[in-house]
């Protein structure tokens, strides 16, 4: 999921230029297409969309468009082999397999016999639009497409200050403080130069004189009531905004980014393999809680990947599997994950509210965790932090029938959490 | 009339005490020993104060520093159908000592933490009761023995297994005698296992007995149709129901059943205006007596002798002859004769007794009435109670004669429950072999050279057989949690059975029940387990009453029942929180305040109040004097509480306190009163009509009891009822409806407020309770604190009034007297007319709580709750102060991880903690609480319908107190919403999305509905069948 609308708004905008180009190229070419399929495959926005849904939601986890995972690179795939049997392979491999089909048991060999479960319940026409999609995949890497979504979603990520960025407030400031100090060589070398001036003049006073050419008395000056004030005064607004400030970081825990037991990385499993969040996250869309997932799920994978490195042993010793014989024992201890996202106990949060039924991404609260090697705290989760988010986000009302009446009751305007009683105690503290 | 009644909670209001008077504009008494542990006078000093803001500074410096590290461990194998976050719901089947209910458990991440009633099952029909809602509580009890035990040391299962097999072995070649004892058990899967275990070792004989027996009825029915069961009886059908002594709503056998039934009979609408007629003849107030029309005191020295009166008058009535007894003189016989007789064949009599002669009337009666094959039913009959005195007491003298070589308890704990303990005691020594399988190391189990304990039911797998023909399946819904087995795998292991319990179970149900209705028997199977229960069709035969001579029935209740006896009677009974004291290490039902007495943590004598007046006791806030009571010869001191409606002259005793190895809770709270029990023609006797005295007082005594607080001050808005012949006639309106006073004249004050109102744009939740129907039964407070975690605070704090429960059910008395006229009050109190009122909180539209919180910590929903928010509580109690309906309980203290409230279990170890529901806060020190509509039901239910992108349905939501209900008397739903339930039930104004809702249903009202704070709680109106002329006389 990651950051679907900006990265659906981009693509949207490339497939329109590159169909047209497909268009293009595909006509030109047409004698050379040797393999009558590919023309077969759906080449629609619609079609395409939907491939990439059905693609990340099925295959993602074992196959990628450019490169081999668990399963082989799905590039070009539908050059090289058929229609029919790409069909049979997706619906039921094991079948093809058993079948004794040379180049998919060749296949199977190669891949370190692992089984591609079968996915008899698509239609004809979903795998066609997967393949659409690999195919739209193949034609148009997406190197700097992933490079800008994720770049988009930080900076949506970061709650968006409003105004200007950081760098150049910095900047402004040393502008300031340069011209600041220009002003002030300028009114010393005015005084200067009028003391001198008036020192020149014979027609004046001595009582003017001295007070012309009087001396800054700085320990007269330290000891006077004024500047005293004016010191405590500082001293005490400073130390009365470092304890707030202080008392209202007490219990945030914002950046908190604790080493886990097993060095599990984000950054590679949802930034570079793309693996859906809800993957491994099992209950983000039924339950309140997201779900650490259990050790089962990382062995849908590395049963077969990196079975050799030092973390993925850690897994294997939790549950007590031999990579070499593939066998499990009965000495299971579990993982201790730290804890990173704590609230408190008499906060309720349901993460089915939000990411089901209000369809808010994972990064909104989360941050860029496609870019984290190690998870950190990304938001405050303070309650002004939740309440501020209730107050500005739209219900997500369209095709729910649920919010029928209070769309109606709003007369069709901007319904945001905050009109449906997003504020109210009892939504979340009980 | 109404307008003449009063209302009073206790004696004291009712004679208006002037300490009363002074007390009950207090919400708490005002002695508030904080400080009492401190020598000093309880002032703070200088040092105090300097240690406490050091350690304040200290602890405030160091919880800034940073957050305790929290881990997270997810499952290694995720189970497929556990989700954490998503509760899971197993059907199952709660039994014990043959009370049934056919459940639903809710369990969270495997842990059992509600039990919710199965509406698939035709005998509870989704109802449950305060003691089943708490046996979840029980799995948790750290009382439970964690393994087995060999004389009283921990040992192994194998040890175990070797040891009393080679014993019975033994026994066996020596043709010596063994005995299984149990209580009633209607498990045709265990009955088999345990036959075989007999079949293996010859010689062996089951022998049920039950704590409190119906062997008499048993007798009856055996000697009048062949057939020796329970009949099925079938309320619903009755106009006229006529109980003597049973207290088929409470603690009489099948009571949720009953009071399904019974409800339905009680449920009056503008469209069908009828109700049954209830009778009820007995000498403690019950919780049956206190919801009968009429109700009539009678000495249990006299209760053979009205049996028979109103055999013979309707006898007469019917043309039957007569039988010749002793005329005795008590009200309402003939009325009820005449009721009975114009019913005929549409009325039930029933008889609590355990004497066969008060049952062979009963039946006899039933049968001039033709109820046989209409309200009650012989041949899908109920097995309920199958317990045996006779051979119960032939076990004890087999066994004192040293002819038993083996006995073996299951699940039974006869040394406490018989009356029979010193007797089993000495009986064991002569033993050879004996075994418990008690999950405890009770009365009974610590007297035996093997525990072998059992699981909890919640962690068994079995089926049930309540009623011929109405089978029912338990699973478990938790792994064991300690090193117990199931004890039909016991038996099953030590008659050489391989097999395990479950598969022993899945062949018999395989063979029995299984006749194609699937395609596979797996199929079958998985069906029954989904849906709890399972009916085969019974053959119906006409049963027809073999002629028994009645006359030497007769006879035998002149000989043993007297119309005038002199003397003091005590009648012993169960409170329906506690039962047989099988629960009794239960905290939730040990605090949970009887119905009629509203005691908690007691059990005491009920006196009638012309014998406390006689010994000169006065009770007053719980504060009475011990008696000296004297039982055949052997005295001792008990607490009195003054019981209006109890007949004179007799003593209420309850049955099921004075344990003394229950565990931390249950020990010694109260006395017990077992040993006093009797037996009268081979059956146990539960009356005690002579050798009792009553010499004097001797010192004072606190009682925890919940009665007199929060008193409503007798202001007539809080009950309305009205006679059946009144609201019959068209155009009735309740009696008390207030009108004020405007410029444009006369306004309901609902429609006056000075307010703008709230808005109600989507949901607006309200509840409609029948007064009619609420029997009273506090199912619900149980099901409340099981729900929403509420702590138990102990006797002390109860005395304290600091109660917790956010639930509870008011019962008021009432009479016709006037208000001024003492004497004719104190009359009216020898047996008054009761109501029972479920109280929580209101969720007031104009609440007045909200408006004096300080800090904004309670506030109105925008679906009309009124929200209680801890974390933003600071404890100022104004809420508490300012809320007429007096809902809102503040936590004095930390109830949980506390020592000094060790007896809350379910907060105060890891084990009690599983028990706990995650989405509801465990409340802290010093913040008030109060009932929150289950809001958390409430947003799931949302959550629900917003997923599935749905408007949401009366379906979706509950609350728990609803839910529990045995007599439906209580509904949740969506006043926004026209098609639900709850706004045809109120008759609800068409499209009105005003926030304070009109009603058009003519008998709901609300509580102190003056002081326009516009309450979501309706009330529906008492109705009474009473005749009018009765009430004035």
């Amino acid at each position: 999921m990651l950051n679907e609308q900006i990265n659906m708004s981009l693509k949207t905008y490339i497939t329109r230029l590159s169909f047209i180009a497909f268009l293009l190229v595909s006509f030109l070419s047409l004698p050379n297409n040797a393999l009558a399929q590919a023309s077969e495959l759906p080449t629609s926005e619609e079609a395409i969309a939907n491939g990439e849904k059905l693609f990340k939601n099925n295959c993602a986890v074992c196959h990628q468009v450019q490169q081999k995972m668990i399963g082989p690179a799905l590039k070009n795939v539908y050059e090289r082999r058929e229609l029919p049997w790409l069909l049979n392979f997706v619906k039921n491999s094991q079948k093809v397999i058993q079948g004794g089909d040379e180049y998919a048991v060749n296949l199977y060999n190669e891949y370190g016999k692992a089984v591609m479960p079968s996915f008899d319940y698509f239609a004809d026409e979903e795998i066609k639009n997967i393949l659409g999609y690999v195919k739209y995949q193949t034609e148009n890497p997406p190197q700097e497409a992933t490079a800008d979504a994720g770049g988009a979603a930080t900076e949506a990520g970061s709650g968006g200050g409003g105004g200007i960025p950081s760098e150049y407030l910095t900047l402004i400031i040393v502008g300031f403080v340069i011209v600041l100090i220009l002003i002030l060589v300028v009114l010393v070398l005015i005084v200067t130069v009028l003391t001198k001036f008036i020192n020149q003049k014979e027609d004046i006073d001595e009582r003017d004189k001295e007070f012309v050419n009087q001396k800054l008395n700085l320990n007269k000056l330290v000891r006077s009531n004024g500047f005293l004030f004016f010191v405590i005064l500082i001293f005490t607004a400073v130390v009365a905004k470092t304890v707030i400030d202080g008392l209202y970081t007490v219990g945030v825990q914002q950046g908190y980014q604790p080493t886990q037991p097993i060095a599990f990385s984000h950054e590679i499993h949802a930034g570079q393999f793309e693996i859906e969040c809800q993957y491994c996250h099992t209950g983000v869309m039924i339950s309140k809680s997201a779900n650490i997932p259990s050790a089962n799920i990382c062995m849908n994978c590395h049963t077969a990947i990196k079975t050799e490195s030092k973390e993925i042993a850690k897994i294997y010793e939790a549950i007590d599997y031999d990579p070499e014989t593939g066998e499990y024992g009965d000495n299971i201890k579990p993982i201790e994950w730290v804890r990173v996202h704590n609230l408190p106990d008499l906060a309720y949060f349901n993460h089915s509210q939000h990411v089901n039924v209000g369809e808010i991404e994972c990064q909104t609260c989360h941050g860029p965790i496609e870019e984290m090697a190690v998870v950190k705290q990304w938001s405050t989760l303070t309650m002004g932090w939740c309440i501020n988010c209730h107050r500005e986000t739209k219900v997500n009302a369209k095709g729910n029938a649920y919010y029928d009446d209070l769309v109606k009751a709003h007369d069709g305007g901007d319904l945001k959490v905050v009109d449906i009683g997003g504020l109210e105690c009892a939504k979340c503290h009980y | 009339m109404s307008d003449q009644k009063t209302y009073w909670k206790g004696t004291e209001q009712l004679t208006n005490d002037p300490s009363f008077v002074k007390n009950a504009e207090k919400e708490f008494p005002e002695y508030l020993p904080i400080n009492e542990n401190k020598e000093s006078n309880g002032s703070t000093s200088r040092r105090d104060f300097l240690k406490m803001m050091g350690f304040g500074v200290a602890a405030a410096s160091l919880a800034a520093c940073e957050a305790p590290v929290r881990k997270a461990i997810p499952y290694l194998n995720k189970p497929v159908d556990v989700d954490p976050g998503i509760p899971n719901y197993y059907a199952s089947t709660y039994s014990e000592g043959g009370d049934y209910a056919s459940i639903v458990v809710k369990t969270r991440e495997g842990r059992p933490i509600k039990i919710e009633g199965n509406k698939n099952s035709s005998i509870t029909q989704g109802g449950v009761n305060a003691q089943v809602e708490a046996s979840v509580l029980s799995l948790y009890d750290q009382e439970r023995l964690r393994g087995p035990l060999k004389e009283g040391k921990n040992t192994d299962w194998n040890t175990i297994d070797k040891e009393v097999t080679e014993q019975l072995q033994a026994i066996s070649a020596e043709g010596g005698q063994i005995r299984i004892v149990s209580n009633t058990i209607y498990s045709p899967s265990t009955l088999k296992a345990i036959q075989q275990m007999a079949d293996k070792y010859g010689n062996t004989e089951h022998v049920m007995y039950d704590a409190v027996s119906q062997h008499g009825m048993l007798e009856a029915n055996d000697q009048m149709f062949g057939i020796k069961a329970l009949p099925a009886y079938d309320f619903s059908k009755a106009n006229t129901i006529v109980s003597f002594n049973a207290d088929f709503l409470g603690t009489w056998f099948s009571p949720i059943e009953h009071t399904k039934q019974y409800s339905k009979t009680r449920k009056v609408s503008s469209e069908d205006k009828t109700m049954s007629r209830h009778y009820q003849f007995e000498a403690n107030l019950s919780l049956t007596g206190s919801n009968a029309d009429y109700r009539t005191p009678v000495k249990p020295s006299q209760e053979g002798l009205v049996v028979a009166a109103l055999y013979n008058e309707v006898a007469k009535m019917t043309g039957n002859a007569p039988i010749n007894t002793n005329k005795v003189e008590v009200a309402n016989i003939t009325n009820a004769a005449k009721d009975l007789v114009s019913n005929k064949g549409k009325s039930l009599v029933v008889a609590g007794s355990n004497d066969t002669d008060i049952q062979l009337l009963v039946n006899g009666i039933n049968s001039m009435l033709n109820n046989y094959g209409t309200t009650i039913d012989l041949n899908q009959y109920s097995n309920a109670r199958k317990g045996d005195d006779a051979a119960f007491i032939n076990f004890v003298k087999e066994a004192n004669a040293g002819n038993i070589k083996a006995v073996i308890f299951y699940n039974a704990n006869p040394v406490y429950d018989t009356g029979m303990g010193e007797e089993l005691k000495s009986a064991l020594g002569k033993v050879s072999l004996s075994v418990s399988t008690s999950d405890r190391n009770d009365e009974t189990a610590h007297l035996v050279k093997y525990v072998a304990p059992d699981h909890h039911f919640l962690e068994s797998w079995n089926d049930a057989e309540p009623k011929k023909g109405q089978l029912s399946l338990a699973q478990p819904t938790i792994s064991p949690l300690f090193k117990t087995r199931q004890a039909q795998d016991t038996f099953l292991t030590w008659t050489g059975n391989k097999q395990e319990y479950y598969n022993f179970l899945r062949k018999n149900w395989e063979d029995n029940h299984f006749s194609g209705q699937e395609p596979t028997f797996d199929i079958f199977w998985d069906k029954t387990l989904y849906n709890g229960v399972f009916t085969y069709n019974v053959e119906s035969s006409d049963v027809s009453a073999q002629s028994v001579d009645l006359s030497a029935t007769a006879n035998r209740i002149n000989k043993n029942y007297k119309p005038n006896n002199t003397g003091l009677e005590v009648a012993f009974y169960q409170k329906v929180s506690m039962g047989t004291g099988h629960h009794a290490n239960n905290p939730w039902l040990q605090e949970l305040p009887d119905p009629i007495s509203k005691a908690t943590w007691d059990n005491y004598a009920t006196i009638s109040q012309k014998m406390a007046n006689d010994l000169g006791i006065k009770i007053f806030e719980g504060k009475t004097s011990l008696i000296k009571l004297t039982i055949n010869g052997q005295s001792m001191e008990v607490p009195a509480l003054v019981q209006p409606g109890q007949a004179n002259d007799t003593i209420g005793l309850a049955l099921g306190y004075g344990r003394k190895m229950a565990g931390k809770v249950a020990n010694g709270v109260g006395f017990d009163v077992y040993p006093f029990l009797t037996q009268l023609n081979g059956t146990r006797s539960y009356v005690l009509t002579s050798g009792v005295s009553v010499d004097g007082t001797a010192g004072s005594y606190q009682l925890a009891q919940t009665q007199t607080h929060q008193t409503f001050m007798g202001r007539e808005t809080i009950i309305q009822e009205a006679l059946l012949e009144d609201y019959k006639k068209k155009g009735w309106e309740r009696d008390f409806q207030p009108h004020i006073a405007t410029s444009k004249g006369k306004v309901k004050p609902s429609k006056l407020t000075l307010w703008n109102g709230h808005k109600y744009n989507n949901h607006h939740w309200g509840l409609a309770i029948d007064l009619n129907s609420c029997t009273g039964c506090a199912a619900c407070t149980i099901a409340c604190q099981s729900e929403n975690n509420i702590p138990v605070v102990g006797k002390e704090e109860v005395v304290m009034r600091r109660d917790m429960q956010w639930m509870r059910v008011d019962r008021y008395y009432s009479s016709d007297a006037s208000p001024d006229d003492t004497n004719g009050l104190e009359k009216a109190a020898e047996n008054p007319e009761v109501t029972f009122q479920p109280m929580m909180c209101q969720h007031c539209n104009n609440a007045p709580c909200e408006t004096v919180c300080p800090v904004a910590a309670t506030t109105h929903s925008s679906e009309g709750l009124n929200q209680m928010t801890y974390n933003r509580c600071v404890g100022t109690r104004y809420c508490a102060n300012n809320c007429p309906y007096k809902v809102r309980r503040f936590n004095w203290f930390k109830y949980h991880d506390n020592t000094k409230f060790d007896k809350n279990l379910s907060m105060n170890n890891d084990l009690g903690k599983m028990v706990l529901n995650p989405d509801v806060t465990v409340r802290s020190r010093g913040v008030m609480e109060k009932c929150s509509m289950c809001v958390q039901r409430i947003q799931a239910g949302k959550l629900k319908a917003k997923k599935e992108k749905r408007p949401l349905e009366d379906k979706d939501v509950n609350t728990a107190c609803a839910s529990a209900c045995p007599s439906d008397a209580i509904m949740f739903g969506d006043l926004n919403n026209q098609d639900s339930a709850i706004s045809k039930y109120l008759k609800l104004e068409e499209s009105n999305s005003e926030p304070i809702k009109e009603v058009n249903e003519e008998r709901a009202y609300h509580v102190l509905e003056e002081l326009r704070v516009a309450p979501n709680v309706w009330y529906m109106t008492k109705i009474r069948n009473k005749d009018k002329v009765n009430t004035k006389a």
